[in-house]
This record gives C-alpha cells, structure tokens and sequence, in this order.
C-alpha cells in the first residue's frame, strides 16, 4: 500500500489543476469556438483576449489598482503588526489578552456584516474610490492575522537573545530592527505573504469602496460580465492572468509555507 | 505564559494596530447598532424602534432558512475536507525534490481570488460548454446547476472542496513534518502497524494544527459569500442562499436598513461566539 501513497496527492492535484487548465484552455479561444464547439484544446489558438486586457486601459488599469492596494496594504500591516507582536509574546499589561481575543474577533467579521457602513465611512472622510480606502479597509482583517502570525514566530525565538541584548547596552529600537527583526526574518516573511494573499483574494469590500478611479481588477471582471454581453474568453483571461501574482509570491516563500500555514505555531 | 515580563509599555507598542483596527471596526460597528434600532422614510429622518428589527429577524422564517442552508453548508464541507486533507498530507512526500512542486501546486486555488475562483467553476460546470457539465450530461446524467438545486449544490461543494481542501493539507503537513524521525524508528522497533502510528503519534502531534484547520474552514466558510454569489447567484430559486448572500441581497438590494443591521449583528454574535470558543480551546492547548 506504502508503494501507491503518492496516487493520492497526485490524483488531488490533478483535480486542483483541471479548472484551471479549462480556464486557460477558454482564454486561448475566440467567443465562436467557445459556444460553437467543444474542444478539449484550442483549435483556433489566438491570444486576441489578452492583447486585449494589455492594451485597454480598463483592464490594465483594474491589475494595477489591485497590486498598487494590495502592496500598500501588506506593508502597513506587517510593519504596525510587528512592535505589536513582540509586546504581545513579550510583555504582559493590562489587558492584554482581552486586546489579544478583540484583534481575532475582527479576522472573524464576516465582510458582508461591514460592507454598507464602510461605503458610508470612508464616503464621509472623502476617501472613496482611492486605493488608500481598499488598503486600509483590508487592515480590518489582515492586520490581527499579521499579529497572530508574528506572535507565533516571536514566541519560538528564545528570551535569552533580547536579555543578552540589553545587557550589551542596546537600545530597544536599535535591537529590535537590527537583530530581532532579521532573526525572524522568515516569520516577516510569511506574514507579508499572508497579507498579500488575503488582500489580493478579497473582492467584497473591495468592490464596495471603488467606483472608477480605483477599481480592482476583480470587479471590472464582474462587471464587465454582465454589462458587455457573453465573452467568456475575455473573462477566462482575466482570469487566468489573476493566478500570475500569487504563483510568483508563493515561489518565494515555498519552503516556509506549510509553517506559515500552521501560524508560526509547529 | 508566566515568563512574560510584565511591562505597561506593551501599551505603547501595540498602539498603531488598535487605532488602526478600531477605527475600521469600531466605528462601522457603531453604524451598524444605530441603524439596527432605528426605522427611516427616507431624507434621512430616523425614529427609534427599539428591539422590533431583532424581533422580526430572529421570527422571520427567512433567516432560519438561511441559517439552516449555512450549518448544513458549513458542516459537510467539514466533513469532506478535512479527513480529505489529512490523508493527503499522510500521503504527501516529506524529503526530496518533489516536496516543494507539491506544496506549490497544492497551495495554487488559495491565491486565486474568489470571484475568479466562482467564475472558474462557472465556465467548468456550465451544461452545454463547460468540461465538467458536458462530461456529466455525456455519460447520461442529467446536470444543470442553474435549475437544479441538488446540482447547484454539489457543484458549490465541489468548488469550496477545491478551494480549501489545501488549507487542511498544508495544516496538517506542517503538524506532520515537525515530528521527529526518532518517533518513526521507535515505532518501528516496537512492531507498531501503519494504523498505530497514525492512532499514537501523528494525530496526537496534529492535534493542535488540527484545531486551527477546523475552526478557521468553520469560520471562514461561515463568512463565503463571493464564490456562490458568482456561481449560482444563491439559486436557483433560494437554494444556496448562505447567510452572506441573504444579508447583501436585504441591505443593498432591498435597502432595508433596519432589518439589515439587526441582522448583521445576529450574524456578527453568532461567529463572535464560535471566535470565542476558538480562542479558549487555543489558549487551553498553550497551557499544557
């Protein structure tokens, strides 16, 4: 039986792979030969949707809305997270772990509960439709996962380095971004990754904050969808092109993952 | 836990996190409270209603139905996944080249945003044009995901399977590498069968990463709202209305603001009190 064990994970791949392989296979095909025919591969292969996507503006710009939100999200969420994290695995004060239980519970908001009083909060302080209110929207959620995470990571460094530290004379600052940062620096590591994930991934409140100016590349999907007719394959490319961002970050950070995954806690 | 050193200027440090937190949580919470208490006409003007909102909702046979749908949504998705999960990761390689092709190809449907992953399985299960829906009526099952809703609902289960299987995966595999190859050859030289070492030494050392992968399915599918909204749009008919797409639909389609928000608070204390039971059975696991 031990000899088969690897049909498993390879049949489960399989399964992860199919929709996405139906997916490129429609972005490569023109509108006629998706509701014309049913082809396992492209007969007419053309990359007429794609050029498409990079040359109007509207498609371009969703992408770029999206990473410009999603990049300024993560870093304000890793680098405020971070001080936090270490008082939360070093120090007790008051109240620390109601504060502690209060961050999860928002990682735990359902996003459609916020939806309507974000639009109306962020209309009221003018920052509508600007990729500031979607990055910090998000922190609603990424910022108790980055502290969570963190915390893990924090919590196996052993005490000894800080104390070792101070004695030598160190400044707290100093200290903590010249060696306590890079000692966990594939905890930050991982944490950032998280954050992007979480970011790039969120379509609800994104969609709700932005009308033109800063809407994300999921929403002009959705959008386009309904109002342009059937083209499916315009779709399936701006689809495919969506699994680009975070196939290339996971590359980065593959031998951390599955620690990542268990937040810092193996 | 005791070695923590008590300092107030903890205060200090985690700051910046609770301004920037509060501020988004806190005062569209407010927002929420306030509308759930009131009732408007219109132009703004508001009238104090006390608890009738939460009274309807909480009679409203609408909100059973969907409260329903989502426990049984939510608990055969957990069902499925995570046994599936873990027997995936017993099976997965734990040394050599392909560990890494594994958990990268493994990991790939997390980082797909979730309209994409709803317009994904759309395009694979349409009847007439999607590899899926073809298949299945070419082999003479009669498939169609907008009219049926036994069919809307496995195709909905099949596409949270796919999404988050990996999760439970990459949980439980990080709770299977870090045990130490010394258990194995222990186990070894005592005879244990394949059953025993499961039973003794890999489900008690998952047992922590195990907790986190059940409660973070159990949270997170009780939030899902994007993939069936863009895949069966809660249909047909009301069949895979989840508590999410129900809420969307009374706040923004019926601009029912009243019911809404009382609503949303039900729900919000509903996933506030399964956070906290997740929070204790944490804590509890770090003490001992």
């Amino acid at each position: 039986m031990k000899r088969f064990a690897w049909l498993v994970p390879a049949v489960y791949i399989v399964f992860v792979l199919l929709p996405i392989y139906w997916l490129l296979n429609m972005s490569f095909k023109n509108t006629n030969e998706i509701l014309g025919s049913f082809t396992l591969f492209p007969r007419n292969f053309t990359l007429e949707n794609y050029r498409k996507i990079f040359t109007d503006p509207t498609w371009y710009g969703g992408y770029l809305n999206s990473l410009g939100y999603v990049a300024m999200n993560t870093v304000l969420s890793v680098s405020v997270a971070l001080p936090a994290a270490y008082a939360f695995s070093r120090y007790r004060f008051l109240g620390d772990k109601h504060l502690f239980f209060w961050l999860l519970s928002n990682r735990m908001a359902p996003p459609a509960v916020f939806a309507l009083p974000f639009f109306q909060l962020y209309s009221a302080i003018g920052l509508f439709d600007t990729r500031i209110a979607v990055a910090l929207a998000h922190c609603l959620f990424n910022i108790p996962l980055a502290v969570w995470i963190l915390e893990g990571f924090m919590s196996g460094v052993p005490k000894e380095l800080d104390e070792t530290a101070f004695v030598d004379g160190y400044p707290f600052w100093r200290f903590f971004v010249r060696i306590f940062i890079p000692t966990i620096a594939a905890g930050v590591g991982v944490t950032a990754f998280f954050c992007f994930m979480f970011s790039w991934v969120e379509l609800l409140l994104a969609k709700t904050l932005t009308a033109v100016d800063a809407k994300p590349i999921a929403a002009t999907m959705t959008r386009t969808a309904s109002t342009s007719g059937y083209e499916l394959g315009l779709l399936a490319a701006a689809g495919a092109l969506t699994i680009i961002p975070g196939a290339f970050v996971i590359y980065f950070v593959r031998n951390y993952i599955a620690k990542g995954f268990a937040l810092g806690r193996v | 836990m005791s070695t923590k050193i008590p300092n107030q200027k903890g205060w200090l440090l985690v700051l910046p996190v609770v301004v920037l937190v509060a501020f988004n949580a806190i005062i569209p919470l407010m927002t929420v409270i306030n509308y759930s208490v009131q009732e408007t006409f219109g132009e703004n003007v508001f009238f104090f209603e006390g608890v009738k909102w939460f009274e309807a909702v909480l009679h409203s046979s609408r909100f059973h139905l969907a409260l329903q749908r989502q426990l049984l949504f939510t608990g055969i998705i957990l069902a499925i996944e995570v046994p599936l999960g873990v027997a995936i990761a017993l099976a997965m390689p734990r040394r050599g080249p392909w560990v890494s092709i594994c958990l990268v190809l493994v990991a790939m449907p997390l980082l797909i945003p979730w309209n994409v992953v709803g317009a994904m399985w759309n395009l694979l299960a349409l009847p007439d044009i999607g590899l899926l829906g073809r298949s299945l009526n070419a082999i003479g099952i009669n498939y169609n995901y907008t009219r049926q809703p036994f069919a809307a609902w496995a195709t909905l289960i099949a596409m949270d399977v796919w999404h988050w299987t990996s999760l439970v995966v990459l949980l439980a595999y990080a709770g299977l590498s870090a045990i130490p190859d010394a258990y194995y050859q222990a186990a070894k030289i005592d005879g244990a069968t394949s059953g025993a070492v499961f039973r003794y030494i890999q489900l008690p050392k998952m047992k922590r990463v195990l907790t986190i992968a059940v409660l973070l399915r159990f949270m997170d599918s009780f939030m899902i709202y994007t993939e069936p909204i863009v895949l069966t749009g809660g249909g047909p008919g009301n069949a895979t209305t989840l508590l999410s797409i129900d809420l969307v639909k009374v706040a923004l389609g019926q601009f029912d603001l009243g019911p809404a928000a009382a609503m949303s608070l039900i729900y919000f204390l509903i996933v506030l009190l399964l956070s906290w039971i997740f929070y204790t059975v944490m804590t509890k696991d770090e003490v001992q």
